[in-house]
């Protein structure tokens, strides 16, 4: 609590503050006179000098922008760079492709491909059962049909290939620098760093540089994947192989071994637990970028989902989408099951050696003889159709009209509320102030909540923004986010504590949060869009359906870690439930709370993008503009760096008031951006 | 140890005999279809190969692509793969090959200056009209044109400004833009003829639809940019109010827009390499051609009935086999 402890103590009379509190009710002070300065000053100058840029208009920087892309796309046939990465693209393309004609689609002039339906799900079933238990191996099994039954089986097939490949470049690239970042503090700066660029670039934006360098289709999808997925195994895995006690390493080595000997037989084995949970964060991050890739042609479940939106059919992206949670849940499982295994073998536990091996070699030749038996009937290679598909997508549709019909009224009511009460007032005053006494503002405030280092953060990323020409629709944005987030943090709030509070709570309400969090966005941007029409709250409140599972999940974590004769202590003296929430738990959770606030900046901000498809204007719209036109790319490249900044000041000012070490891992203290494991409560 | 080298030659020996497994060839019903699908590539007289068919994002363009797409394949024998794509990337995708033809360009003066021969690097060609004429315009529900008629002159707008007015429109009357990727100007067209409106873009067609849709079932104040064709006008015929007549020029500096957009007739184009091929599919390409009613019907399976694009372009063509055979000449 460093940069807290220094803040001014608390003004409020007769407050009889806490230990625990006071630090927390003393920056709201400060706060709030910084605020009302500022309402003070907008009401003498709103409207001038708000940098306000018609949406379809660019500045010359922004053409600068454009003729730089112009001028790549057109020397892209002598290029080196663009060479290089265009052969990688190919590279990639080619592998896809063969792999496709193996598994997914017919490999003509077969009419089908080398290995059919069964053989594929064989043999999935098989390796689940080899690296994991037969549990995971009737997991896979059924998600596997379930993905044919319900029609998807190429797309989930395909889906499945471009993760593999992208988890599987991931570990080329993410073990060596974890390996680095653990053991070179420089190296470990600098890898931070870039680690948390890429981690607040919201993943639309990467897309526009991503398909200049390596086109459209598999090999930009992969790209995307990639840089999305390789953060969270470098962090996790650097983490593991750093805790690795010291007295193992110092033990070992007295015995005289050698870098190589130590980091292949000692750090890298005992930290192989986190390894893997790193590598079950990359899947994860892996699928849901792979479905968001779907927008350059990225193949897989994605597609239908996307599809669906333009036709504006909820029914038809119902079905993928769920899919895609299936299969995620499915990854989340194996990997996890794989590295208990793994660490049970490791302490030479794992049952009956011998007989495991006799039902492995058994079960092997059975998905042998299905993999031979689905190349010869076509029954067997191709997947049979069924209409449950169409069925389950009717009847998600009939239910979301009549759940529009019947809260259509009261939704509109609520926006109004929102938008006129809140949002409107708040808009004004950011993106209706003149732009020095906004930025001045947010700068007193970034000082107030995180202190001289999120000052000096803020100072460059509002330089930045400024420099960028995009300051009014920064501060839309801005507002859209902070008004996102707060109501975030009420839903988190009120279900983490009653999620905290009983277990029953808790187990009802994780399974939709899990859903939540693996959905693709696009499935649940058509029912808001029908509530709620075009709209920045549209907008918001997808951003709040995305953030929303994560930041409950860490309230309700953090509450739950309150120790209990803490609470145990309050009964006796006699508070009431109302007392114990607010006076024990929330102020001692009050780490998690940040934290969650934290994240729920960052995912809101995220699905920004996202919302210039609905109606949300701001910067969002410049990305998708810059994406869809190219005499725009340099206005969508500004608006993409933008958003960056937006979430580098928010996350650092966040980061700052918690005061959380901020190359933590997985451990006690969580690390920030990471996404959330899902699964049942802990 | 001892245990990871058993794991080894286990895995080893899985391996041969996988691909053991793997060699032997397949037969039954398998190799039959096989046999036949040789035979065909031998016989059809031309080679049609892979035909790369970008699709950009509105029904209208997925029922052209998925037509011509049906046809290529069922008729013509050709491996047909769509890509989802927005109009910048896939004219991106003409010079890698990634892309073979757009079906439904609605004049892209920039791109054609970059990817056409001359001023362009000559990847892309214009391969000629494909029959829809594409209508662009300020739009209204029709209950609002049928119960204030006058709406429907630009010069009556400011008049009933305030009553379009919402959430998001900051005081004036809220005037719905469209997907970022469609040809606007309609902020211009704003501030230069007065108008007391502001710009919000609806981010896609699927948004525009919805908000038109709910303000003809619940009367509410909508003006927006709408488009003919467009199978959604069947069920809401919206319309048009009339700007100030477009003339030759007019729409050249986007600064000083303030005239009607005009009449567009939709292009079909094609990857330069591709079409000096020798695959049938060029000539289907060249030749095909529909009308605005035409492709209505098809969107609207689409869209309406839920039908999957191949579905409804495949129950388009069995009903119009003689259009189609027009273009197989």
């Amino acid at each position: 609590m460093s940069a807290t402890a220094t803040a001014p103590r608390p003004v409020e009379p007769g407050a009889p503050p806490p230990v625990i509190e006071e630090s927390g009710m003393s920056r709201w002070v400060p706060a709030l006179g910084v605020i009302a300065v500022w309402i003070v000053v907008y009401s003498f100058t709103k409207g001038e000098n708000t940098l306000a840029l018609p949406g379809r208009e660019h500045t010359e920087l922004h053409q600068t922008l454009t003729d730089f892309n112009n001028r790549l796309l057109a020397s892209r046939d002598t290029n080196p760079v663009m060479q290089v990465t265009n052969s990688i693209s190919a590279v990639l393309r080619d592998v896809f492709d063969w792999l496709q004609r193996m598994l997914a689609r017919p490999n003509l002039p077969r009419p089908v491909p080398e290995i059919g339906w069964l053989g594929v799900v064989a043999i999935a079933t098989w390796i689940g059962y080899a690296i994991a238990s037969w549990r995971i191996a009737l997991l896979i099994l059924v998600s596997f049909l379930s993905f044919g039954v319900f029609g998807y089986w190429q797309e989930s097939i395909d889906l499945l290939i471009v993760t593999g490949m992208a988890v599987g470049i991931t570990i080329i690239i993410g073990m060596p620098l974890a390996v680095l970042s653990a053991t070179s503090t420089t190296a470990n700066r600098v890898i931070t760093v870039v680690l948390d660029f890429m981690q607040t670039m919201p993943t639309f934006v990467y897309l526009v540089p991503v398909v200049l360098f390596f086109g459209i289709g598999v090999g930009g999808a992969v790209v995307a994947t990639l840089i999305y997925a390789v953060p969270p195994l470098v962090r996790i895995a650097s983490f593991g192989i750093r805790e690795v006690p010291a007295t193992t390493i110092e033990a070992t080595d007295s015995a005289g071994q050698t870098y190589g000997q130590r980091l292949f037989k000692v750090q890298i084995p005992m930290a192989r637990k986190t390894i893997i949970v790193g590598l079950n964060q990359t899947t994860l991050a892996a699928l849901s970028m792979a479905t968001i890739a779907s927008y350059i042609n990225g193949p897989g479940l994605g597609k239908p989902v996307l599809n669906a939106l333009v036709a504006n059919d909820f029914g038809g992206s119902f079905v993928p989408g769920v899919l895609i949670v299936v299969m995620a849940v499915m990854l989340d499982r194996t990997t996890t099951a794989a590295s208990e295994r793994s660490e049970k073998v490791a302490r030479g536990g794992g049952g009956n050696l011998r007989v495991r091996r006799i039902v492995l070699a058994v079960s092997g030749v059975v998905a042998l003889v299905a993999v031979y038996l689905s190349r010869l009937e076509l029954s067997l290679a191709e997947f049979p159709e069924y209409t449950i598909g169409a069925t389950v997508s009717d009847a998600a549709d009939s239910a979301m009209s009549s759940f529009v019909d019947l809260v259509g009224g009261f939704a509109g009511g609520f926006k109004d509320a929102i938008s006129y009460g809140f949002l409107n007032p708040m808009q004004s005053l950011l993106a209706e102030s003149p732009w020095w006494v906004s930025g001045l503002g947010i700068l007193a405030l970034a000082f107030v909540f995180g202190g001289l280092r999120a000052f000096v953060t803020t100072t460059i990323c509002l330089a930045g923004v400024w420099y960028l020409d995009l300051w009014h629709d920064a501060m839309l944005t801005l507002t859209m986010v902070l008004v996102g987030t707060v109501l975030v943090m009420v839903l988190a709030l009120v279900l983490g504590v009653w999620m905290a509070r009983d277990r029953r709570i808790d187990l009802g309400i994780r399974p939709l949060l899990d859903a939540g969090q693996t959905i693709p966005p696009f499935v649940y941007l058509i029912p808001v869009l029908a509530l709620f029409g075009p709209s920045r709250f549209t907008a918001i409140v997808a951003g709040v359906v995305y953030a929303a599972p994560a930041a409950i999940k860490l309230v309700a974590d953090g509450v739950k870690g309150v120790s209990p004769t803490t609470i145990e202590a309050g009964r006796s003296t006699g508070q009431t439930t109302w007392q114990e929430i607010t006076k024990v738990q929330l102020p001692m959770a009050k780490g998690s709370l940040v934290l969650a606030t934290n994240q729920g900046l960052l995912y809101v901000l995220s699905m920004v993008v996202i919302g210039g498809l609905v109606g949300a204007g701001a910067l969002g719209y410049d990305v998708v503009l810059g994406i869809s036109r190219s005499e725009e790319w340099g206005k969508g490249a500004a608006a993409g760096l933008t958003i960056v900044l937006l979430g580098v000041m928010l996350d650092r000012i966040t980061r700052a008031a918690a005061d959380v070490r901020r190359d933590d891992g997985p451990g006690p203290r969580r690390a920030f951006n990471v996404r959330l494991p899902i699964g049942p409560p802990k | 140890m001892r245990i990871a080298r058993n794991r080894g030659a286990r895995l080893g020996a899985l391996a041969v005999v996988a691909t053991v497994v793997l060699s032997a060839c397949g037969g039954g019903s398998i190799e039959a279809e096989t046999e036949a699908n040789e035979e065909q590539a031998a016989e059809g007289g031309g080679e049609c190969g892979e035909l790369n068919m970008a699709v950009n994002p509105w029904v209208g363009y997925q029922a052209s692509a998925y037509v011509v797409g049906t046809v290529a394949q069922d008729q013509l024998g050709c491996t047909v793969n769509y890509k989802d794509l927005k109009e910048d990337v896939s004219w991106q995708g003409f010079g890698t090959g990634e892309v073979d033809v757009v079906i439904e360009d609605w004049g892209h003066p920039d791109l054609e200056k970059k990817f056409f021969e001359g001023e362009g690097d000559g990847t892309a060609m214009d391969m000629g009209p494909q029959g829809n004429v594409g209508i662009i315009g300020w739009f209204v529900p029709p209950w609002l044109a049928e119960e204030h008629p006058d709406i429907l002159e630009y010069e009556n707008l400011n008049k009933y400004a305030s009553e379009f007015a919402t959430s998001e429109s900051g005081g004036q009357g809220q005037f719905l833009g469209a997907d970022p990727s469609y040809v606007q100007f309609d902020e211009a067209i704003v501030s230069n003829l007065d108008l007391d409106f502001k710009v919000v873009f609806s981010g896609s067609e699927a948004a525009s639809i919805e908000a038109f849709r709910k303000a003809e079932e619940n009367k509410e104040w909508v003006i927006g940019y709408w488009y003919e064709p467009q199978y959604f006008n069947a069920e809401v015929a919206m319309q048009r109010v009339a700007l100030p007549p477009y003339e030759e020029g007019c729409q050249d500096d986007p600064q000083t827009v303030a005239c009607d957009y005009p009449e567009t007739e939709l292009k079909k184009i094609a990857g330069t390499e591709w079409a000096a091929s020798d695959s049938t599919a060029v000539g289907l390409v060249q030749n095909f051609t529909w009308t605005n009613d035409d492709q209505n019907v098809v969107a609207a399976y689409i869209a309406d009935e839920g039908m999957s694009p191949e579905d409804a372009a495949a129950k388009w063509v069995e009903e119009n086999q003689d259009k189609v055979d027009a273009w197989l000449q």
